[in-house]
């Protein structure tokens, strides 16, 4: 066994309350909802450096049910912030995929805003681990 | 240094109008996150892709505010809803300035 | 003794075993988890096997005597020996070795004679590896015997760690599928394997989607196989399983290596699966666990068993089924001519060093528990000698043969506990902190209440360090008291200490073969004794 070290030095992680901060920034203060926006993660990140996250918020994508953005932050890494997808009406749909790194085992949120300002969060653990066992 | 970015994408050829298609991009590229620090303490600085944006016939579809959170050579896949035939365009901006670009044409019948 | 040995095999027949009143019109046979174990063998079921949250208690998390119990077996019975570790010595030595592909092949081929065409035989991996002469043939002597047996598809998980390029090459010639619905290319995340086939018989459409082990990647060394991802991918799933209904089929079936509470898991979240053949855990229940209306179907590991299962299959639905874990006792069973040729022409060029006698044992040698195993702890005390180390760590595999009291260790018996293509035993120093971290790594892999963060292995071993563990606890504070045997003293956090160890899934680890350590201290030691491990204490609980 050998301890991966995922994210190189370690500075001063952000925890969970810079993380609300920071999700209530985007939404204006408002409290996200559950429901309607599905976040999906694996369950154990194979590679800490490259954690593929996906986005998918139920919506028609027309200019009457639109999904303008959806933030994409961690509560474990130094800083929480990881990406803002922009979606369009010639998106559609409000689905989206990238890679991620996560320093240490936390949680992955989205947070999606609707064109007519609500709000939407799901969330996800997605567990680092040094790994090497087996049946 | 390290070698210029390099743009890959996968996006049909083909479509029927009103089609959702999935598009999938790559470009290599370190992520320098800024939060490492060398053998001998000092921090390296941050160098990282921070957007990413996609048009249709010069229409906006997709873009992404990125953070130093995303993993090296950058992918991203979303979705592009065509109704006529027409170019993608995908740029990527570098901290340093540098924008790097890629097209791609679609038929649409 | 020998007299009694004779009258318990005389009270066991070929007949007796193989009997099954044939239901429906399809038969699955399937067979998990061998780890390359050509020859019949000693394997002794664990005594230890925790559940935890939900399933704490349920099979398979039932053990010995409790087992007998709940299934109605009476002690020393064959059934006793062949699903428990009561009294395995004894019971050993009445009914002796367990399973053999020859055997298997006997019982594939009578009922294909009886069912014909309607017979469906999955692997469910861990097929590949776990021998001296799978590692020497990078896995062709599995590949050929099994091809012999013409399966239907199969899925896999040891089975990667020879490499992409091997893997590649060796699916690429198989006459049948290998089946992976979560596996996917790393760069485009697009299917890397064919996810479901649709096999015909009986008139029915049936579907086997495969599901690899979904942690290959965080068990094994993930440099060995960089272009493919895996996961459990639930979703996925759910998808080709809605696919296959749409394409036609009339049941579904996945041919899966999640392991048995994963699966448990999966089976009350995805809807539409008929029958779950479990691998990875290496459970053998002796009927199906029944979750919604899936059955979920556990055969066991290393050749011991093979579940036949009789579907009725009309109307696009299950109506009914028959089942039975088919044990494989080696003396009772005949071996197949064929096979048995094949066999003892893929071990002829290296019988000699299979048969290498490098000590002998005066315990009882095993590895199955969740905590301890003998051979394990010769392991560990192997690498604390030969590579002189304060504590050493030997992974929680749940593979590896068993050898009795007075038998001779020989070369294939070390390779059956250790054969693999990452096997450098490291030396290097690490924390106190570290080892604490290592240690509740493994057991929150293990112990985690969700299944779907549990990756399936036993906790890892430990040699000269004791601990206590209290398995329903949270990550980070599970473990207590580690302790450093040769002193007494409490391990400190910040205190270096010297670790020898194997298996790393780091690339370029250093270090002899693990192999070869064990062979040392054999040499030094040419009798051993093992005595039951006392140094890790399971903090009281509820079971
Ligand atoms: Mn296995
Ligand atoms: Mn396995």
């Amino acid at each position: 066994f050998a301890l991966m070290s995922v994210a190189g030095t370690r500075i001063a992680l952000a925890d969970v309350e810079a993380t609300d901060k920071f999700i209530m920034e985007f939404t204006g203060g408002k409290k996200p909802e559950t429901g309607k926006i599905t976040l999906t993660a694996p369950e154990i990140a194979e590679n800490g450096n490259t954690v593929p996250v996906s986005v998918e918020v139920e919506s028609a994508m027309t200019d009457g049910d639109l999904v303008e953005s959806v933030l994409l932050v961690a509560d474990g890494n130094p800083n929480p912030d990881v990406a803002t997808f922009h979606f369009t009406a010639m998106s559609g749909t409000a689905a989206a995929t990238t890679r991620m790194r996560l320093a240490k085992t936390q949680n992955v949120i989205a947070v999606a805003k609707m064109a007519d300002g609500s709000v939407f969060m799901d969330k996800k653990e997605v567990k680092v681990t040094i790994g090497g066992c087996g049946g | 240094m390290a070698a210029t970015p390099k743009p890959r994408i996968k996006v049909p050829k083909e479509a029927k109008a009103g089609e959702v298609i999935s598009l999938k991009t790559l470009i290599s590229h370190e992520m320098e996150s800024g939060q490492r620090k060398d053998k001998d303490g000092n921090v390296i600085p941050r160098k990282i892709i921070n957007k990413f944006a996609c048009e249709f016939n010069g229409a906006p579809v997709f873009s992404c505010d990125i953070d130093p959170a995303i993993s090296a050579n950058p992918y991203f896949e979303f979705t592009a809803k065509v109704s006529e035939s027409g170019t993608f365009k995908f740029t990527w901006t570098d901290d340093d300035g540098s924008v790097y670009t890629d097209e791609h044409e679609i038929t649409v019948n | 003794g020998r007299w009694s040995r004779v009258a318990a095999q005389q009270s066991l027949s070929e007949q007796d075993l193989l009997a099954f009143e044939p239901l429906g019109n399809v038969t699955i046979l399937h067979l998990t988890d061998i780890h390359a174990q050509l020859m019949p063998v000693y394997f002794r079921e664990p005594s230890v096997n925790l559940g935890v949250g939900g399933v704490a208690g349920l099979p398979p998390h039932v053990s010995g005597a409790d087992f007998l119990n709940l299934y109605g077996i009476e002690p020393g019975t064959p059934e006793a020996y062949a699903f428990t570790s009561e009294d395995f010595l004894s019971l050993a030595r009445t009914y002796g070795k367990m399973g053999g592909l020859d055997r298997i092949a006997t019982i594939v081929k009578q009922v294909r004679a009886e069912r014909g065409e309607d017979v469906l035989l999955l692997d469910g991996g861990d097929t590949w590896q776990g021998s001296y002469t799978s590692l020497q043939t990078k896995g062709q002597d599995m590949v050929d015997a099994m091809n012999s047996l013409s399966p239907d598809a199969m899925t896999g998980h040891w089975e990667f760690t020879y490499g992409t390029e091997r893997v590649q090459e060796i699916i690429d010639g198989l006459p049948f599928p290998f089946l992976g619905s979560n596996i996917f290319d790393a760069e485009w995340d697009e299917p890397a394997f064919e996810a479901y086939k649709m096999f015909e018989k009986g008139g029915a459409k049936i579907a086997v989607i495969g599901q690899a082990f979904p942690y290959t990647p965080i068990a094994n060394p993930r440099w060995m196989f960089p272009n493919w991802s895996f996961g459990i991918r639930e979703e996925e799933v759910a998808k080709n399983v809605a696919a296959a209904r749409e394409e036609g089929a009339d049941i579904v079936v996945l041919l899966s290596h999640n392991g048995f509470d994963v699966d448990r898991a999966l089976a009350a979240r995805v809807e539409g699966i008929d029958v779950i053949l479990t691998g990875h855990t290496h459970d053998a229940i002796p009927e199906p666990v029944i979750v919604g209306k899936t059955l979920l179907i556990a055969s066991g590991s290393h050749g011991k068993f093979v579940t036949r299962l009789d579907l009725d299959v009309q109307d696009g639905a299950l109506k009914g089924y028959r089942h039975k874990l088919i044990p494989v006792f080696s003396d009772v069973i005949k071996p197949d001519a064929d096979m048995a040729k094949l066999i003892a022409d893929i071990r002829a060029p290296y019988e000699a060093e299979l048969s290498r006698e490098l000590a002998t044992t005066e315990s009882l040698l095993y590895r199955r528990g969740n905590f301890n195993g003998t051979f394990d702890d010769l392991i560990c005390q192997a690498l604390l000698d030969v590579r002189e180390a304060d504590i050493s760590l030997s992974p929680g595999f749940r593979w590896g043969t068993s050898v009795l009291p007075g038998q001779k260790i020989t070369v294939e018996d070390v390779h059956n506990a250790c054969s693999m293509t990452y096997p450098s035993a490291y030396r290097n120093t690490m924390t106190g902190q570290t080892l604490k971290d290592v240690l509740e790594d493994v057991a929150d892999n293990l112990f985690n209440k969700d299944p779907y963060y549990q990756q399936g292995g036993d906790m890892v071993r430990v040699g000269g360090m004791g601990y206590a563990i209290n398995p329903e606890g949270e990550m980070g504070s599970r473990i207590s008291a580690m302790t450093l045997l040769k002193t007494g003293e409490p391990i400190e956090a910040s205190k270096e200490y010297t670790v020898a160890g194997w298996a790393s899934i780091n690339e370029a680890t250093e270090g002899p073969a693990i192999w070869d350590v064990v062979e040392e201290f054999l040499a030094r030691n040419p009798v051993v004794t093992v005595e039951e491990n006392q140094s890790v204490k399971v903090e009281s609980r509820k079971i």
